[in-house]
């Protein structure tokens, strides 16, 4: 059984997605997608730990041995993603219940959870495989059931939102197909590490430039890098709450670490740094986004489309430790993207409570609700304070090693950059916070319901994240070890 | 010259393809025509693979006596795979097209943007 565990990781939602259309009672349906999530989180969690206590793990599906048949590969970036999606999966499935249930039509439901165990099979696939078109399978699965999760929204803009992102996801893998076709065609394999093998010799070729150029922008449109991120903040907003928590917290992480996986083991670090200007060009992409995106935010009104700009603007930080071409960055981006996860899903998750109680996410309909429900609020606070970057929260450390390794690389003027965007941060998470505190309720609109405190099943997930950020904010040397030791491997040392 | 082109037609034919069906998505108005437009700019991508496969003299990839040299079977499945995932994304793109119509009573992009841009 141990030694079937990689296969496992993505079979196991993959089949109990089909099985979700045979249970067509919600509850029943529920309990069965949980206990899904929780076993595939608890694989995860036994793989991370085999491969931090010894060598990246190799299965050859079907035994065909690699190159000719497809490999899953194990080592510490992917075990810390794998462990990522499915955390944040299994905490959402209590979450889902009253959430889910309030916002989706009850004879929808089982579908609903049909899509979400697909999409985490997909985003699961992604992480754990060692080929190229595997990869493509798998982008196209997790994407397809994104955009009908996403379509499940109350308002008709869900739709809408929906099909654009369709229309720009389905750009972007197929520049993606592109490339690997043109990688493919000269090299005659498709396994990612036989590829660095074979393309080393062939890196001045101007296929390798074509293919290499089609995969940047391709999975650029999937992780949301600066221009390409159009998609994203309607399909944060308008999608159901569950949804934006899954969503927000592991589709664009795993694009990025399929875009580290092609750049690190398939072209190789002297070819992106060197031959090609992919730090100067990640660097503008990130600074613009930041920079932009943070200002978009401020001026929003409506809570989750400011959280939405906020995540474009997240990903800036983590192109940003990618451009700076060093361990130190590379390691940062990946904290980042661990930190990342816990505290924008955090921060979705409180919404996700207040919009249970009052039916909007619209600040208008928020002033004052801090009295009615203190605990929602005060995770939201604490999220915020990750997200800007407080010491004694999780979102520290990956500042901490972001400005680290701006200073070391001598780029002094990135490390003011990060800083100075933190701040701008701390204004639109204030908003939020301002008014949930420090208006009074008569502001909302009128017909609003009196709201109460979020049910307990929705209010211990949001907690249980919260605390998670507090506790990765003051005890990161997990995080750090398997973060140091992925940026080892990726940048060339193996592990 | 006619190397370049007539040699290659393949790819111009490929890159002819991949354009229209990029510059009908871009400049959709109507939201069906977006969907076409993708369809064309995947089937470039197809043609492409399939292109690359052919290997000059060889016959169709399919053990048979008195034949030595065959096509590349590879990128024929990697493009079935590929289709089925085009034919996917068609029907989930067109199932949203009609709960489109029903929500907003229209499929125009302009229109659809305006409303969305009022309310």
């Amino acid at each position: 059984m141990l030694a079937h565990l990689p296969v496992l990781q993505v079979i196991l939602p993959l089949i109990a997605a089909p099985v979700c259309i045979l249970l067509r009672r919600a509850t029943l349906v529920w309990l069965f997608a949980t206990i899904v999530c929780v076993l595939t989180f608890a694989i995860s969690v036994v793989l991370l730990v085999q491969v931090m206590g010894g060598e990246p793990i190799r299965y050859e599906l079907g035994n065909w041995v690699a190159p000719w048949g497809i490999v899953y590969v194990v080592d510490s970036v992917s075990a810390l993603i794998l462990v990522i999606v499915s955390g944040i999966a299994a905490v959402a499935m209590p979450f889902a219940l009253r959430s889910a249930a309030s916002e989706i039509e009850p004879d929808r439901l089982y579908l609903f959870y049909t899509m979400y165990l697909l999409c985490l099979a997909g985003l699961l696939g992604i992480a754990i495989t060692g080929d190229a078109f595997n990869l493509f399978v798998f982008l196209e699965i997790s994407s397809l059931s994104s955009y009908t999760l996403i379509s499940l929204g109350r308002n008709r803009k869900a739709l809408h939102a929906a099909f654009q992102y369709l229309v720009m996801g389905t750009i972007g893998a197929t520049l993606y197909l592109i490339g690997i076709g043109l990688l493919y065609a000269l090299t005659g394999t498709l396994n990612m590490a036989d590829l660095g093998v074979r393309l080393a010799p062939l890196l001045d070729s101007r296929i390798t430039l074509a293919a290499f150029g089609f995969i940047v922008v391709g999975l650029g449109l999937k992780l949301a890098m600066f221009p390409l991120h159009l998609w994203l903040p309607n399909a944060y907003t308008h999608s159901p709450s569950v949804v934006s928590v899954f969503l927000a917290g592991t589709a664009t992480k795993v694009s990025l670490y399929a875009l580290l996986r092609i750049l690190y083991d398939v072209f190789g670090v002297r070819f992106d740094f060197e031959q090609q200007p992919m730090s100067a060009l990640f660097a503008i992409v990130a600074v613009a986004g930041l920079v932009i995106c943070s200002l978009v935010a401020m001026y929003q009104q409506n809570v989750k489309r400011i959280l939405a700009f906020s995540s474009v603007a997240q990903i800036g930080y983590m192109l940003l430790g990618v451009a700076f071409a060093t361990a130190a960055g590379l390691q940062a981006s990946l904290l980042h993207i661990f930190n990342h996860a816990l505290l924008k899903s955090g921060l979705f998750l409180a919404v996700g409570c207040l919009v249970l109680r009052t039916g909007s996410s619209q600040l208008a309909n928020l002033s004052g609700i801090a009295r009615e429900m203190p605990w929602t609020m005060a995770a939201f606070v604490v999220c915020g304070l990750s997200l800007i970057g407080v010491p004694a929260t999780a979102g520290f450390i990956s500042k901490w090693y972001l400005v680290s390794a701006a200073i070391e690389k001598g780029w002094w003027p990135f490390a003011a950059l990060i800083v100075a965007t933190s701040l701008l941060a701390v204004i639109y998470i204030w908003r939020v916070i301002e008014v949930a505190y420090f208006r009074p309720a008569s502001d909302r609109p009128a017909g609003s319901p009196p709201a109460t405190e979020a049910p307990l099943s929705m209010l211990v997930p949001t907690w249980i994240i919260a605390a998670a950020n507090i506790w990765f904010g003051l005890d990161a040397s997990a995080p750090a070890a398997i973060t140091a030791r992925a940026a080892k491997a990726l940048m060339g040392a193996g592990g | 010259m006619t190397d370049l082109i007539v040699g290659l037609y393949n790819y111009w034919i490929v890159i002819i393809l991949m354009m229209v069906g990029f510059y009908i998505v871009m400049s959709r108005q109507n939201l069906v025509k977006s969907l076409i437009g993708l369809n064309i700019f995947q089937t470039s991508v197809f043609i492409l693979y399939i292109t690359l496969g052919k290997v000059t003299g060889g016959t169709a990839p399919i053990l048979e006596k008195g034949f030595k040299l065959y096509s590349n079977p590879l990128p024929h499945v990697l493009i079935l795979t590929a289709i089925v995932v085009g034919v996917s994304t068609t029907a989930l793109g067109l199932a949203l097209v009609v709960r489109i119509k029903e929500a907003y009573g229209t499929i125009e992009e302009n229109e659809i943007n305006r409303m969305d841009n009022e309310s």
